[in-house]
């Protein structure tokens, strides 16, 4: 009876209340939670807030916040249980990679056109606003065509009259080279508006438009040329594939793109003496560094880190109980050079089948490239400072195995009725979350700083999207292209110089397949290796659905088209001689992790992520991709 | 009291299902089936695929029907009463589509009315002919022939013949789809008339002492193989 009072009472109030109201100042009132437009166009700051928002949304397919992408090809095993399934497929999905955001690019192009009007801001200010949003809608468009080819090309904020019929938005797909060509013309008008600072990284500069028109023009180029070894991934239309005739073109743009780069004051980062110590920093090094041109950068405290050292930390005495999901293959780690530039699978056994002994397991990777011991985390080496203890166990002479299925777990070896660790801290222990599945952790981008691997803290290091190395590397493919081999082969030694392969390659030298090799150990981790195959029309020849095995993976090393569809891995043992008592030697063995069931397989549907038909039907006009 | 409401909701929302109308169409009741056929003869593909599609007019959105065909090329789908548009995209398959006479091009008009069976004409780039496949401990061997359809100018070459086996029915050069295989380039083989391959069988878990297998022809430029009949090869 109460209650029912009371209710009547607020009831009466409220109606009082409401009656009241026909003021509209009283309901017609500024919102408190969000700022409108024309305060935000009155404020320099404010309009940079917007615009990084714009950059934070900048769309990248593998990234250091993504870890388990990199498993999708064969640079890595995912340790992680929910992961294996990348592991178990066969085909890749015809959607897979897709991207499709005009919502995304319909904000771009409003920030162009409120730019464009608006008087508030300093003549200066303004152009570089506009230069920096139409950076981002290149970068944006390039990636659209990188993984859809021609995509409608919107540059205006197209609006909806709500007038019943939304035919008028309909946009018919751009020819593939048409994106490409206006990404090119973009990033070249714009780049003189951009200041041409080597100490900006996370912001548009010259050399960020100049390193991004480089290897959109690289792309077209090889598409124009290689497109045409596959001549069912194409529409009648140009929608999908380049004209053959365009590829000199576009490489000759690439060129002299990546010539002006070189010009500006960015240079290969060769700070400390120890060359694999020297190229693990320079992913994480954010101060001076002359390499990165343009990044995603994080900051401690700030809200935006990322998780990549969390995530990827050797497993034991890591920060937390928790770590070591990305295993770089040994389809990977076999691949980098010895130090006289030939190409050598790892020398496990003898032309007789026995297995060879080390002393220290880090004997077996001494003598190749640098950029092996600063990508990936080897057995015997160290990670801030402590040992990674990867070994799978100890090899008795009689050829039985003693291990154990924990981390670190114990066992009698030798029969004195005392159990001794029979397996790393850090595994490998197949089938194990978290333990080095393959034998191997990754390196590249991982932080060393305390802290960086604990869920309260996590890390700072930024994500390099463009970086000196690759503009090398770009001109030189332009160059090798373009039948210039000395001009290749110089990029190629510089690159590789800081890699501590002194031995300079010769023009002759300068091949195709040298020129896939480089970039895949210089690049690995860093997101290039799908489109690259992409656009080399590598991919369905190099993840064909076919197992390959032990004899495969060990042959043919160092040849772009290399069939890798299965990642296998390396693992350390201990061997035991029951004659010599509390001395071990090292062996190695090749394995096929258990949760490596089935071969990558990349269908010539899968050169072109296809359009959802929710897509089609809302817009008639849009082709199909073909092949799917 | 309590109790009683809840009863009396729990009647009126049994009352408001059993009058809900789910649907205003009826289900689609007829059966279109068929096979990939060339001159009568089945063409055999890989598992899942091949596929083609039927777009059936009337309706606000265009989203096609996609139907898979199967291993030994016949495919079934369930379909309302329609003309349907039936076009085999291009690529698909390891054969070409043949130009319709009624609409002059490669779309086929299928008129379905009730269940029926409609077997669609190709015109592939090779068939196999005559494979035996026969087996012995673990060891597996089949010998075939084949036979080069598309001659002149839309002629395509062999890149590979495979062989392939497996434990189950379902046998393609798809990783999981077979346990063991032997490929021969196009390049190596000296006559077409007479091809023979031959494969170790691994150990089966549980055992089984027969395997099931095929051979195929890789067609350069072309993704999907075409391939002989699966037949159970006893060990």
């Amino acid at each position: 009876m109460k209650k029912k009072k009371y209710i009547s009472f607020v009831l009466a109030g409220l109606l009082t209340l409401s009656y009241g109201c026909n003021d509209d100042s009283f309901l017609d009132r500024e919102p408190t939670n969000i700022l409108l437009d024309e305060q935000v166009w009155k404020d320099e700051s404010l309009v940079l807030s917007v615009l990084a928002n714009l950059y934070g949304r900048f769309p990248d397919f593998q990234t250091i916040e993504s870890w388990a992408t990199f498993t999708d090809f064969d640079e890595a095993f995912a340790s992680a249980f929910g992961e294996y399934g990348r592991h178990r497929n066969t085909e890749y999905g015809y959607g897979s990679w897709g991207f499709w955001d005009y919502g995304y690019i319909r904000e771009i192009n409003l920030f162009i056109q409120k730019c464009e009007a608006t008087t508030a801001l300093s003549e200066t200010t303004k152009a570089r606003f506009l230069a920096e949003a139409r950076f981002i809608r290149a970068g944006v468009y390039f990636e659209a065509v990188k993984r859809m080819g021609g995509v409608p090309l919107i540059l205006e904020p197209l609006t909806y009259d709500y007038s019943g019929d939304a035919s008028g938005l309909r946009y018919p797909r751009a020819k593939e080279y048409e994106i490409y060509d206006f990404v090119i013309s973009e990033l070249e008008a714009i780049k003189s508006t951009l200041p041409a600072e080597v100490n900006t990284k996370s912001r548009a500069t010259k050399g960020a438009a100049l390193a991004m028109k480089a290897r959109a023009a690289l792309y077209a180029g090889s598409i124009a040329k290689y497109g045409a070894t596959t001549p069912n991934v194409s529409l009648p239309n140009g929608e999908v594939g380049i004209p053959a005739d365009k590829a000199n073109g576009y490489y000759q743009t690439a060129l002299t793109s990546a010539q002006e780069v070189m010009t500006l004051g960015y240079s290969l980062y060769n700070k400390k003496p120890d060359l694999g110590e020297n190229f693990a920093s320079l992913f994480y090094d954010k101060a001076n560094n002359p390499e990165a041109i343009f990044v995603e950068d994080f900051k401690l405290k700030s809200g935006k880190v990322q998780s990549w050292t969390l995530d990827n930390q050797p497993r034991f005495q890591s920060e937390e109980q928790q770590g070591g999901r990305l295993n770089p293959s040994l389809n990977l780690v076999q691949s980098f050079e010895k130090l006289d530039n030939t190409f050598a699978p790892f020398p496990i056994s003898d032309e007789n089948g026995n297995l060879i002994h080390y002393s220290n397991p880090t004997e077996l990777f001494a003598g190749r490239d640098a950029r092996l011991y600063g990508t990936v985390i080897l057995p015997g080496t160290q990670f801030k400072a402590k040992d990674v203890d990867i070994w799978a166990g100890y090899l008795r002479k009689d050829g039985s195995i003693v291990t154990s299925g924990n981390l670190g777990g114990q066992a009698d070896v030798d029969g004195d009725g005392q159990n001794e660790q029979v397996v790393g801290f850090s595994g490998p222990i197949d089938n194990l979350e978290f333990s080095a599945q393959t034998g191997f952790y990754v390196r590249k981008y991982m932080d060393p700083q305390v802290g960086s691997g604990q869920i309260g803290t996590r890390s700072e290091v930024w994500w390099i999207r463009y970086r000196y190395a690759e503009v090398l590397l770009n001109a030189a493919e332009a160059a090798f292209e373009l039948e210039q081999p000395a001009l290749a082969a110089d990029y190629l030694n510089q690159v590789r110089t800081r890699a501590g392969l002194t031995t300079p390659l010769t023009t002759d030298e300068v091949t195709f397949d040298r020129i896939v090799h480089e970039r895949k150990v210089e690049l690995a981790f860093e997101g290039h290796q799908l489109f690259d195959m992409k656009r080399w029309r590598l991919a369905h020849q190099v993840w064909n659905g076919s197992r390959i095995s032990v004899q495969d993976l060990t042959s043919n090393l160092g040849k772009a088209n290399k069939v890798s569809t299965m990642v296998y891995g390396l693992w350390p043992y201990k061997y035991y001689d029951p004659a010599k008592p509390g001395t071990f030697d090292w062996v190695f063995k090749i394995v096929l992790p258990s949760q490596v069931t089935n071969a990558d397989r990349f269908r010539l549907g899968n050169y072109y992520s296809q359009i959802g038909d929710d897509i089609v039907n809302n817009n008639p006009k849009i082709i199909r991709n073909p092949n799917q | 009291m309590k109790f009683k409401i809840h009863l009396c909701l729990m009647l009126l929302l049994g009352l408001g299902l059993v009058s809900c109308e789910f649907d205003n169409y009826d289900e689609p009741k007829s059966m279109l089936e068929g096979r990939l056929v060339y001159n009568g003869e089945p063409i055999n593909v890989s598992y899942n695929d091949v596929s083609f599609q039927l777009w059936e007019p009337g309706w606000q959105k265009k989203t096609p029907i996609n139907v898979a065909v199967d291993q030994d090329g016949s495919y079934s789908t369930v379909l309302f009463n329609n003309t349907y548009k039936l076009i085999i995209q291009p690529f698909q398959g390891p054969f070409k589509s043949k130009t319709n006479d009624v609409t002059k091009s490669d779309t086929i008009l299928v008129e379905v009315k009730g269940s029926q069976t409609f077997d669609i004409e190709v015109l592939p780039y090779y068939m196999i002919r005559s494979a035996q496949l026969t087996g012995s401990g673990n060891k597996a061997s089949a010998t075939f022939k084949v036979e080069q359809i598309i001659t002149g100018l839309d002629a395509k070459s062999v890149e590979f013949v495979g062989f392939y086996t497996n434990k189950t029915f379902f046998v393609d050069r798809s990783s999981s789809n077979n346990i063991a295989s032997a490929t021969l380039n196009g390049a190596d083989i000296t006559d077409m008339n007479n091809i023979s391959l031959s494969v170790d069988i691994p150990a089966i878990n549980p055992a089984q002492n027969y395997v099931y297998g095929r051979v195929g022809v890789k067609i350069a430029g072309v993704e999907d193989m075409i391939f002989s009949p699966v037949q159970k090869i006893n060990l």
